[in-house]
Formats: C-alpha cells, sequence, structure tokens
C-alpha cells in the first residue's frame, strides 16, 4: 500500500477512534479543567503552525514568496470580516497573480 | 440542562441556523479537495477522507503536512492532535443525544465543529431543538463537505500546476480561516505568535511535520495554569 494511501486511513481511524471515545469516556477524565484548557490551546498552536508552514516552508527552508501576498490579503479580508469563500477567493487571486508578474 | 421534558420549537428556525453554517462549509470542501490533489493525493483518497475522516482541520493537516514533504507519522499524529477536540464535543454531546449502537457510531462521526457550535445554539429551546440542530446540521454538512470535496479534486486535477491558480496559497488560507475565529483574546494571539516562531525557527532542524506537533508543547504550557 503507498504512504498516502496509509496516511488516509491511519488519520481517518484515528479521528473517528477520538470522537467515538468521546461518546464512552467516564466524565472524570475530561472534566479537569487543566485538561479542557490544554485542550482548548492545541488547535490554536497547531493551526497556526501550519498557516506559518504553509506561508514560508519550502522544504526545509524557509522563504518568502508569492504564498505570502495571498495569506496577507486572506488576513486583510478576514480582518474586514469577509466571508470564507471569499477570503480563500482573494488569497487564491492574489497569489497567483504575483507569481504569474515575479 | 434545565429540563428534559421535550419542548416545542420551530424546526424551520434551526433548519435556518444548520443550512446558513452548511452552505459556507461546502464551499471549503472545495479548497480542501483541490488542496488534497495539489498535494499529491488521488480523487479517490480525497473523497476518503471527507467521508471517513470527515474533520476539516484534521483533513487539511494530513494534506498539509504530506505535501511540505512531512512524512506519514507526522501527518497522522497532527491530524489526530487536531481531532482530539472532537472527543471533548462528544463529551458534550452524549448526554443530549443518549444514542446506542449504530446511531452512536454515526452520531459520533458527525460531532465536528459546527453540528457542535449549532447544537449548543439551541440551548434556550430545549433539548429537542439542540438534538434537531446537531442531526441538521451534522447531516447537511456531511453531504456539502462530500459533494464539494468531490467537485475540487476533480477540478484540481484538471488544472495541473496549483501556483498558476494560487492553490499553494489557498491551503494557509485556509487554516488562517480556522484559526482566526479562535484568537479571542490576548492569550489566544499570544500562543498563536509562539507557535508561528516556534514552528519557523525549527523548520530548517527538523524534518518537514515535526516543527508543527513541537508547538503541542507550547499549548500544554499555556494551559497547565489558570490565568
Amino acid at each position: 500500500m503507498s504512504e498516502l494511501w496509509i496516511a488516509t486511513l491511519l488519520a481517518s481511524l484515528f479521528c473517528f477512534i477520538l470522537k467515538f471515545l468521546g461518546f464512552s469516556m467516564p466524565e472524570s477524565i475530561l472534566n479537569q479543567p487543566r485538561i479542557q484548557r490544554i485542550n482548548s490551546f492545541i488547535p490554536i498552536v497547531l493551526l497556526s503552525a501550519l498557516v506559518a508552514v504553509q506561508t514560508f516552508g519550502s522544504k526545509q527552508n524557509v522563504i518568502i514568496d508569492h504564498r505570502l501576498a495571498g495569506v496577507a490579503a486572506a488576513a486583510i479580508a478576514l480582518r474586514l470580516k469577509a466571508s470564507f469563500p471569499l477570503m480563500m477567493l482573494t488569497a487564491a487571486i492574489v497569489s497567483a497573480l504575483v507569481y504569474r508578474i515575479a | 440542562m434545565r429540563q428534559n421534558v421535550r419542548v416545542s420549537f420551530d424546526k424551520r428556525t434551526v433548519l435556518r441556523d444548520s443550512l446558513s453554517v452548511a452552505i459556507p462549509v461546502g464551499s471549503y470542501g472545495l479548497a480542501f479537495g483541490a488542496a488534497a490533489v495539489s498535494s499529491g493525493f488521488s480523487v479517490l483518497q480525497s473523497c476518503v477522507l471527507s467521508l471517513f475522516l470527515f474533520s476539516g482541520a484534521s483533513q487539511f493537516a494530513v494534506v498539509g503536512v504530506i505535501g511540505a514533504g512531512g512524512g506519514v507519522v507526522s501527518a497522522v499524529a497532527t491530524a489526530s492532535l487536531l481531532g482530539l477536540r472532537n472527543m471533548f464535543y462528544g463529551f458534550r454531546n452524549a448526554p443530549i443525544l443518549k444514542v446506542r449502537g449504530f446511531k452512536k457510531v454515526a452520531s459520533a462521526q458527525i460531532t465536528i465543529d459546527e453540528s457542535t457550535g449549532v447544537s449548543l445554539l439551541q440551548e434556550q429551546r430545549g433539548v429537542a431543538a439542540m438534538r434537531y440542530g446537531f442531526y441538521a446540521t451534522g447531516i447537511a454538512v456531511f453531504i456539502f463537505w462530500n459533494l464539494f470535496t468531490l467537485l475540487g479534486s476533480l477540478g484540481a486535477q484538471a488544472i495541473g500546476d496549483p501556483a498558476t491558480f494560487g492553490l499553494d496559497a489557498a491551503v494557509p488560507a485556509a487554516f488562517l480561516g480556522l484559526v482566526w475565529p479562535r484568537l479571542i483574546d490576548q492569550r489566544t494571539r499570544l500562543a498563536a505568535a509562539i507557535a508561528v516562531m516556534t514552528a519557523l525557527i525549527l523548520t530548517p532542524f527538523l524534518p518537514a511535520g515535526l516543527p508543527i506537533i513541537a508547538t503541542v508543547i507550547i499549548a500544554i504550557v499555556m494551559g497547565w495554569r489558570a490565568r
């Protein structure tokens, strides 16, 4: 089986198990304030790191290219309370324009 | 829950809440399908992820980490860590839904940000409305998300080089859109800023994918003590 299939199936399996565990877990574990606080920070740090790596990463290097223009445009769109589809479209158009010019 | 008796509620009002969430999410599915294919996944693999993983941030993480050159372990670990919050949602939903057997499996599968969010919005309208909101949103998002994943992946397959259409910037923009509503105060913004710096500083020194997972330490440190 190819690596992509293994990633696809394992990620699907693990994420389903987590969802199912939530329906089956005894109260005491998930109700701890510390666990809940840590959990609320996990998506924030991971998603932020993903924004950074996907914007500046190129294999093992950190570079600045057309993607930064696209993501900056997305940030401005979000700041102006644009809808998600509009924000994504803005990012794609600005990035593609800079890519073609540069 | 204040009361457990069935309270009558206007289904149309709840359904409107559900659809107003589900339809924009569909367009995100388009972006996911496109991102998956431009990261090297097949159309079938993109669709399997949307059907069986069915959690936007985790799905973007799998294809994002692999697309950045990361290994299977990093991709699966990042997706699972992002999927942890669905476990907490299930924990909140279980006493409201009270399901067993196949219904429990199906309810767990559609336990995501959106279904939980709309369900919690109905708290004033009673338990029956919360249940209705959960299923209406979960099922609607499931349908739209999968349909648009298929369209997005087929579309990207036709396009070719992702950079010419800005797809390579749409992926980080998608992550930005997912994290944006969570940056509600100074502490969350600080956590985000430290995570960005940490991931970039570690990128030249660690295999792709690990700099992302490493930021979980920031979550543990910042969540350890009440402020």
